[in-house]
């Protein structure tokens, strides 16, 4: 049995409020790549900050190569080898690919200038390791996202790190990227370099790991050789019960047509689109990044303007100026970006609700925090938001529960039309299902629902019919149930682009 | 990163159920208002005994009729402030629009249609100020900073730096005179103050300022007419400036064009010190009007102090960092 790079031993760890670690064990195998997996709030960003000595733990062990450490700051953990990639990617989007790899270290001529030749030429040996071709004096701006989140990686290895934390480090990857970011792990990996690999998306840690660790309200519920288990034994461990279906059943009658648009058109983001959507329907919208999903839905609901082209609501033909327009017509429009675009974080949660309704709930001009406080009750009861109370800023609900929130405060408006960008990001699995059968319920009450998402198993799962777009244009429609990841991936990669409408 | 890692936690946490005096002492320190008031009192029992001219109707009365126009523009700021805006241009609006009312006053317009009209004035230059800062997009300190040296220099043109004086003592009425020992212009700021903050608290309309102000983003996406409101917001402010104005001109008895010079940052400093925040989305008008009434009583004190004029200055500034600095060590263990 090798000796574990990093052995994590019945570590504690208190917040005023909660238990966040509970005699948690972990450990980590040189050249292995070791999932950790919860639902948010489960512990993992916890365990992740003691390893990188954010935190100290209230009690118990952190050994490295089989002593005992104490990690009093992140240099510690630097030093002891520990390399961290973090969500948000911390580059310098001004400076060039080498100067983001060295910063602060970079080899310097007698006199203390920068020996750039030297910078550029270390840079160079490291990124071929990875069989990554791109001069080191690029600058990181100009980069694609993948490439970016790979010279973070190269980043935390150019200070010797033997063990890399990675959170999420596919949650800003389109999906024909990810073998590329899996690539170079494999490369780490047969280096001896040992991974904890944060992730909710189970099909890639099925792809990638070696073994999983299963965080649930702050306590480890297991540690499986990956082989040894499915991903429905996952999702089972994370959630703490059987989760029947991912998705719900589809609907098999739809009623008449809500949304019809005709050649929408915008002058650089996307042309020529076309679609309808019937009441009752759910039509998810895939493609890769760039194929512009968004610009359409924020077109749709006149955040954007478009060139040329009609819409038509019902059957009468619109002219959408603006969101208030739209959703006096009837739509609402959940933004990707829920912190950016979507909430009032500093806000109570029964104020976030009634933002997009406050004539409902004013009587006379004079608010009413009665009705905000009774209608919030009611919708977090029925979207089971984990709240304290309905007074709660919004900014200190997970993330799973500020989706929830946000579904809330545009169903007040009880829109016929919904039109839904990305509806589970960054969320958990059983927050998932519960926002699955909600739109799925509200279908069923009659409304439309237009939702655009990264992962195609969700389309997959959700749609009823789904529209595949590809640089700004419509290229196919699948019907649901002949839809793979395969085919989606195919369409979306503009492969078939000759022939729309690909039956199966 | 350091700010990442200490969200994580909180944002992981269960209600706090810590014992009553601890969250009573949150609620207390969460709020801008209490603290404040508690200070101002506090302030007020040590003055009570050290001086015996203090706590007397006479100096509070002054007191309160020097920080009406500043209370007065306070109500407007404020709540352009929690709507994510500012404006530097409201000492320069008070001044043109008293020089303007004294004019129009000598040169015979009926006194209330003299008013209506600079009321009109203050709200057309709020327009400007507001169209500048979200149609053409300037930077609301460069946009009011311009709106401020125009209006500044019309004030000294038309007066050629020298006051307006020579005004019907029928004009100096509201500025001077009293009812039942209260001056009408501390009267006319009570109600604009109460009046200020019960709307900002409660209605509908003004509901908005808080969601355009914490994310404008959001606010649009949830049909509020973000541009809309900050125009609104900008030409309020100005038009209480205006208002102020006059005020200030009837109990001078003369328009005077350098009137207010800096009261701009006074009124910034009450709301700021008062909980509102330059990055909007907070801040009350209660809150606005204690923060200035404890730059008055500061000041009051420290002329009863024979402290020299020019400490003043460098005491509100001291004021106002020290209020901001405590909020910013309560916020970071809150959020």
């Amino acid at each position: 049995m090798r000796t574990p790079l990093l052995e994590v031993t019945g570590v504690n760890k208190s917040f005023p409020g909660t238990h966040a670690l509970k005699d948690v064990s972990f450990e980590l195998l040189p050249g292995e790549i070791h999932a950790l997996m919860g639902e948010n709030g489960a512990g993992k960003s916890t365990l992740m900050h003691l390893l990188s000595g954010v935190y100290a733990p209230d009690s118990g062990e952190i050994r490295i190569d089989g002593h005992p450490v104490m990690l009093r700051s992140p240099r510690q953990a630097q030093a002891h080898g520990i390399g961290m990639v973090f969500q948000e990617l911390s580059l310098a989007p001004g400076l060039s690919i080498a100067e983001n790899v060295y910063p602060n270290r970079a080899p310097t001529r007698p006199g203390g200038t920068i020996a750039w030749g030297s910078l550029y030429r270390q840079t160079r040996e490291l990124l071929a390791q990875f069989e990554i071709d791109v001069d080191p004096r690029t600058l990181v701006r100009d980069l694609n996202i993948t490439t970016r989140q790979i010279v973070e990686i190269v980043k935390a290895l150019s200070l010797d790190a033997r063990m890399l934390l990675l959170d999420e480090p596919t949650s800003a990857l389109p999906p024909n990227e990810v073998e590329r970011l899996f690539d170079v792990l494999r490369r780490l990996k047969a280096r001896g370099i040992g991974i904890v690999y944060i992730s909710h998306r189970i099909p890639e840690v099925m792809a990638i790991a070696d073994r999983v660790t299963i965080l649930r309200d702050g306590q480890r519920v297991g540690t499986h050789p990956i082989g040894a288990v499915t991903p429905d034994d996952i999702i089972e461990q994370m959630v703490g019960r059987k989760i029947a279906d991912l998705y719900p059943a589809r609907a098999d009658s739809f009623g008449q047509e809500l949304l019809r648009v005709e050649g929408l058109s915008h002058e650089r983001d996307f042309s020529g689109i076309s679609f309808t959507l019937r009441r009752g329907e759910i039509v998810g919208v895939a493609g890769l990044m760039g194929a512009r999903r968004s610009e359409l839905l924020r077109a749709l609901v006149g955040v954007n303007k478009t060139t040329s082209g009609t819409i038509a609501i019902s059957g009468s033909p619109v002219r959408i100026q603006s969101p208030e327009h739209a959703f006096a017509l009837g739509m609402a429009y959940l933004p990707e970006e829920r912190k950016t675009d979507g909430l009032f974080l500093k806000m109570p949660l029964r104020q976030n609700i009634s933002a997009t309704a406050l004539r409902d709930f004013a009587r006379l001009g004079l608010m009413s925090a009665r009705k905000e406080a009774a209608v919030t009750q009611a919708y977090v009861e029925r979207l089971h938001i984990r709240t304290p109370g309905v007074n709660q800023l919004v900014g200190r609900l997970s993330g799973g529960n500020q989706q929830k929130v946000m579904l809330s405060k545009w169903l007040v408006r009880q829109p016929k039309i919904l039109i839904i960008d990305e509806p589970t990001k960054g969320v958990d699995v059983g927050a998932k299902v519960e926002i699955h059968a909600l739109l799925r319920e509200l279908a069923r009450q009659g409304a439309g629902i237009l939702f655009v998402s990264s992962e195609f198993p969700e389309i997959i799962g959700l749609a009823d019919r789904i529209l595949v777009m590809v640089e700004g244009r419509l290229v196919g429609e699948i019907p649901a149930g002949q839809a793979t990841e395969q085919n989606l991936m195919l369409l979306s990669s503009g492969y078939t682009a000759r022939e729309p409408a690909a039956g199966g | 990163m350091v700010e990442k890692s200490s969200t994580a936690p909180l944002a992981e946490a269960a209600p706090p159920g810590a014992r009553w005096w601890n969250s009573a002492l949150r609620r207390f320190i969460g709020t801008r208002e209490l603290p404040l008031l508690a200070l101002i009192i506090l302030v007020v029992i040590i003055m009570a005994n050290r001086n015996p001219n203090f706590l007397t109707i006479a100096n509070f009365r002054a007191m309160a009729v020097g920080f009406t126009p500043t209370a007065v523009i306070a109500v407007g700021m404020v709540i352009l402030l929690v709507a994510g805006g500012f404006d530097l241009s409201v000492g320069a609006v008070l001044a043109l629009s008293g020089t303007v009312v004294a004019r129009l006053v000598l040169d015979g317009v009926e006194q209330p249609l003299a008013v209506l009209l600079v009321l009109a004035l203050g709200g057309g230059i709020g327009a400007v100020n507001g169209v500048l800062v979200t149609k053409i997009k300037i930077n609301p300190l460069v946009a009011t900073l311009g709106t401020l040296s125009i209006a500044r220099g019309i004030a000294q043109v038309m007066t050629e730096g020298i006051s307006i004086s020579g005004l019907p003592s029928s004009f100096g009425r509201v500025g001077g005179e009293q009812l039942a020992n209260i001056p009408y212009m501390v009267i006319i700021m009570l109600v604009i103050v109460v009046v200020g903050d019960l709307a900002l608290r409660h209605t509908r309309f003004l509901r908005q300022a808080y969601y355009v102000g914490s994310n404008e983003n959001a606010a649009r996406l949830s049909g509020i007419g973000v541009d809309r409101f900050r125009i609104f917001a900008f030409i309020l402010t100005s038009v209480l400036a205006a208002l102020a104005g006059v005020l200030l001109a009837s109990r001078l008895m003369a328009g005077t064009p350098t009137a207010a010079q800096g009261l701009e940052l006074q009124v910034l400093a009450g709301a700021v010190i008062g909980g509102a925040s330059l990055t909007g989305g907070e801040g009350t008008v209660l809150g606005a009007f204690l923060g200035i009434v404890f730059i008055g009583i500061i000041s009051n004190v420290m002329t009863m102090e024979a402290v020299s004029i020019f400490w003043q200055q460098a005491v509100t500034g001291a004021i106002l960092i020290a209020a901001v600095a405590f909020d910013m060590l309560v916020r970071r263990r809150r959020v």
